[in-house]
């Protein structure tokens, strides 16, 4: 993977100051509260086979307004949205090779 | 005649001697302020990912398992207070709200602000603990720590007694992982509080509480799938 | 294209005063111990790795003196097992994962950058503390009785059935995770934020690119061992059954989880290595390194590729059949950027005005080995080939070949070339060919044969073979006697330069890099003022025009 290189070395004078209002705070804290209701709402709905992959969605919408307002990284250098993002894909990478195996076991065990 | 830093080159006019305050937490080895703050704040991100990729480990081999089990994983949820679960999610999910009002306060120079909001962190994480140590005390009551100490029998299901007991290590060990980084936050929050109260912190150097805010938040997210995924599994 | 050779670059002095220097500038036990400066810290690690190298390496001659005989008459097949384990760890973990970052790495990167220092001082005594306090772990083991599962800790023999300390050794070795953790995170940040001015990311030495990769590798791929190990543990202690199938594990995730990390961690161990080379090769033949960018972005493939292929380990294993063949496919690709670098390398050579200084010597001697120990792994990653040759002693040749062939050669190239700016004083060239020479026979002595006994069937990890594989053992012995002379050769004679070497000025090759625009030693803040960076990488006639004009102003 290719960590895009920075820009000229960026030495600041002062730290970056980009301070977020204050209302955008409780915006994002009200919405994870409505996340966890609905996430606890719709695992006591029988979806069948959805009700892993809609908890899975409501908790990575939450982690992302988490990442991007909570831990500023939506006004954040490119540098941190690489590194962010490439945890996840390295995480995406050990859970696709690893099921490549355990779904294409083919014996009765599991 | 040394060489222009690039700074210089950047902004001519501006000399070594205009802002020749020596900031008291300007570390020797750094330009200045703003490149402390870019280093420290990129030092803790780089920390984040690993830590990704060390709690990402362990889901791993919980979803390995869920596939193998679905049965056992599911019984061993049921075990789990879900309504417990959803007030200690309430209460990260409010430190996490009042960790990032106490960076937008160290920003400020909000020397009280900042110290009430770490001060409220500390405590629901200090509450987050608390009841998670109220539940490890009943799930042991209830003979379900793994190991030697395992009597529960599932008498509906006894062929899933192994399973759950292999999904109870996964709780144990998931959500005692969590609860030792929230401990070792504590910690550091104890520490930057005095450091808040001092008036250490203003719009030019801030960054400490925004680490701690960093990785105040990403033990938050892990919270946010640990829940649905050791609790609400129907 | 060069103006000068080595015998007469120019006497570079930055500035007038360089009697201090980092070495003398503050004295007593605690200026050591409790020091930020990353050159002192540097020397702690090569201090302890070199003692923890050599333990190792009494292990692996206990070995080959069992392996003269083919029957088991020396150990019991028991302690042969923990001589085998304990070979292992040490070497992986308290040599060669830290060797070439902690030591080279740390003395020399922030200097190349033109950097006072890393980018967290105090984090970088904290990584040195954490490596000693995982070592001290490992030394009480291997006191107290050692241990016998492999390196490789494979369950659930390692959980549920070896007798010995399982406990202590997983966690010596996830207590080392978390310095090399804090090591690559303060080289990242270091590249990143404290260039020099005008040190554009394509003017850096390609030891910066290649020590970056590492790093990236280390962040990603450590703390999955981490909690690999804290799974192992938790099983060993509480007797569940995460990883036995007795209990309804799967003794195949642990060995997919072990080696999520533990591939990558073979380029943890070589990229650096490929980072001492692109220097040597740059300064021992005068010339640009062909095909910089090619070398530059290999690093970067070689990181992202390698963590692809874990399950190359595991094709006898009872992975399935499609993921298998993925795998394989997949590691056939990793093998690209690495032979990319050695065709650049090549190319530099060629028609270049060559100096057979003793680093250039170990040069050669790794771009030859790290070629036949990586072509070795395609004949492994090929799944029929791999199920005659898995855990037989072609695949030991394989890694030694890498390993020793490679990065140790490296690690000595490296220590060599960096020596004047270390020490302040040159080694002594004619002693340091020899060992280098016998280094070379002896190496190929030791391992040339196990590709073939190996090949025709001798399996790794046993104290006794068929007796038709002798003949082979003994000349790996006897190779391994004049490796460990070429070894120990440098002892002496480094230790006899540090004070009757012949004193070395600023640059004493004629190198380019900022750590020759510096004196030897250099001063404790690296630089007397922050240079700026006007040349691009390996521009010979550039560099010295800028050092001719500093010296001047």
């Amino acid at each position: 993977m290719a960590h895009a290189p920075d820009h000229a070395d960026h030495v600041g004078h002062s730290p970056a100051h980009h301070q977020a209002p204050l209302g955008m705070y409780f915006a994002v804290f009200f919405a994870l509260m409505g996340g966890t209701i609905l996430t606890v709402i719709a695992s006591h709905v029988n979806l069948g086979h959805w009700n892993t992959p809609v908890a899975l969605a409501i908790a990575i919408i939450k982690a992302t307004l988490v990442i991007l307002w909570f831990m500023h990284v939506i006004h954040s250098p490119r540098m941190t949205w690489v590194i962010v993002i490439s945890s996840f894909l390295w995480l995406g990478v050990l859970f696709v090779l690893m099921f490549s195996d355990y779904l294409t076991r083919i014996w009765n065990i599991y | 005649m040394r060489n222009p830093t690039l700074h210089e080159l950047q902004h001519p006019g501006t000399s070594d001697d205009a802002h020749a305050h020596h900031h008291p937490f300007l570390q020797h080895h750094f330009e200045d302020l703003g490149q402390q703050h870019e280093a420290s704040t990129l030092g803790m991100w780089f920390f984040v990912a690993q830590e990704i990729l060390f709690f990402g480990g362990i889901f791993m081999a919980y979803s390995v398992y869920r596939h193998m089990y679905p049965e056992a994983w599911s019984a061993g949820a049921h075990h789990q207070n879900w309504k417990i679960g959803l007030f200690n999610t309430i209460v990260l999910i409010g430190s996490s709200l009042t960790m990032a009002l106490a960076v937008w306060g160290a920003q400020g120079a909000k020397r009280k602000l900042t110290t009430v909001m770490l001060v409220l962190t500390l405590l629901l994480g200090m509450t987050f603990v608390g009841v998670k140590g109220f539940e490890y005390r009943e799930h042991i009551h209830e003979g379900l720590f793994p190991g030697s100490h395992f009597t529960y029998v599932d008498h509906a299901h006894p062929e899933l007694t192994r399973g759950v007991e292999l999904f109870m290590v996964f709780y144990f060990t998931m959500t005692g992982l969590h609860a030792l980084h929230m401990i070792i936050g504590a910690g550091l929050l104890i520490w930057f509080i005095k450091r808040a109260w001092r008036g250490d912190f203003g719009p030019e150097y801030y960054s400490p509480v925004e680490i701690m805010g960093l990785y105040w938040h990403f033990v938050d997210i892990v919270w946010i799938f640990l829940f649905p995924l050791l609790y609400l599994i129907h | 294209m060069t103006s000068t050779t080595i015998d007469d670059a120019p006497f570079i002095e930055p500035s007038a005063t360089a009697k201090r220097n980092y070495l003398n500038d503050e004295y007593g036990v605690l200026s050591w111990l409790l020091t930020r400066d990353h050159k002192r810290i540097a020397i702690l690690y090569a201090i302890s790795v070199t003692i923890f190298f050599f333990v190792g390496g009494i292990f692996a001659f206990l070995m080959r003196l069992e392996l003269l005989t083919p029957e088991g008459d020396l150990f019991t097949s028991d302690t042969y097992n923990k001589l085998f384990t304990l070979h292992g760890i040490v070497m992986i973990f308290f040599f060669l994962i830290p060797a070439i970052p902690a030591v080279i790495g740390n003395f020399i990167l922030p200097i190349m950058l033109g950097a006072k220092d890393l980018a967290f001082p105090k984090i970088n005594l904290l990584s040195w503390y954490i490596y000693i306090i995982g070592g001290t772990f490992g030394v009480i083991v291997i006191i107290t009785g050692g241990v016998d599962t492999g390196w490789t800790f494979y369950t659930p023999f390692s959980t549920q059935y070896s007798n010995t300390h399982v406990f202590l050794t997983t966690l010596g070795a996830f207590i080392t995770g978390f310095s090399s953790i804090l090591t690559g995170l303060n080289f990242l940040v270091t590249i990143h934020r404290m260039r020099a001015p005008g040190l554009t990311w394509f003017r850096l030495p390609l030891f910066v690119w290649s020590i970056y990769a590492t790093s990236v590798v280390i962040m990603l791929a450590t703390p999955v061992l981490a909690i690999t190990l804290v799974l192992l543990m938790v099983e060993r202690v509480l007797h569940v059954g995460i990883f036995d199938p007795a209990l309804g594990g799967d003794p195949v995730l642990y060995q997919h989880m072990f080696w999520f990390y533990s591939h990558p961690a073979v380029y943890i161990m070589i990229l650096p290595g490929m980072a001492v080379i692109s220097e040597c090769v740059a300064a021992f033949t005068r010339k640009k390194i062909f095909g910089y960018k090619f070398v530059a972005f290999s690093s970067l493939a070689i990181a992202f590729l390698g963590f692809l292929v874990w399950a190359h380990h595991l094709f006898i294993a009872g992975i399935s059949i499609y993921s298998a063949m993925i795998f394989s496919f997949l590691t056939m690709l990793v093998a690209v950027p690495s032979a990319i670098k050695v065709f650049n390398w090549t190319a530099t050579l060629y028609k270049a005005s060559v100096s057979w200084q003793t680093p250039m010597l170990y040069v050669l001697g790794f771009i030859g080995l790290f070629t036949i120990g990586g072509v070795t792994g395609l004949f492994l990653g090929a799944l029929g080939i791999d199920v005659h040759v898995h855990d037989s002693y072609f695949v030991v040749a394989h890694f030694h070949y890498i390993m020793v062939g490679g990065t140790i050669m490296a690690y000595l190239a490296g220590i060599h070339y960096w020596w004047p700016k270390i020490t302040g004083r040159m080694y002594p060239e004619w002693w340091a060919r020899l060992s280098a020479l016998l280094v070379f026979v002896g190496f190929n002595l030791t391992f040339f044969p196990q590709f073939l006994v190996g090949y025709v069937g001798m399996p790794r990890r046993y104290h006794a073979y068929a007796p038709e594989f002798q003949v082979l053992n003994v000349l790996s012995t006897a190779g391994a006697t004049i490796l460990a002379a070429g070894y120990i050769l440098p002892m002496i004679y480094l230790g006899w330069s540090l004070k009757f070497g012949r004193k070395a000025g600023p640059n004493p090759w004629g190198a380019v890099g900022l750590e020759w625009a510096t004196s030897s030693p250099p001063p404790k803040e690296n630089f007397h003022e922050t240079p700026t960076v006007t040349w691009e990488a390996y521009d010979y006639p550039a560099f010295l025009k800028a050092m001719r004009e500093t010296q001047d102003a």
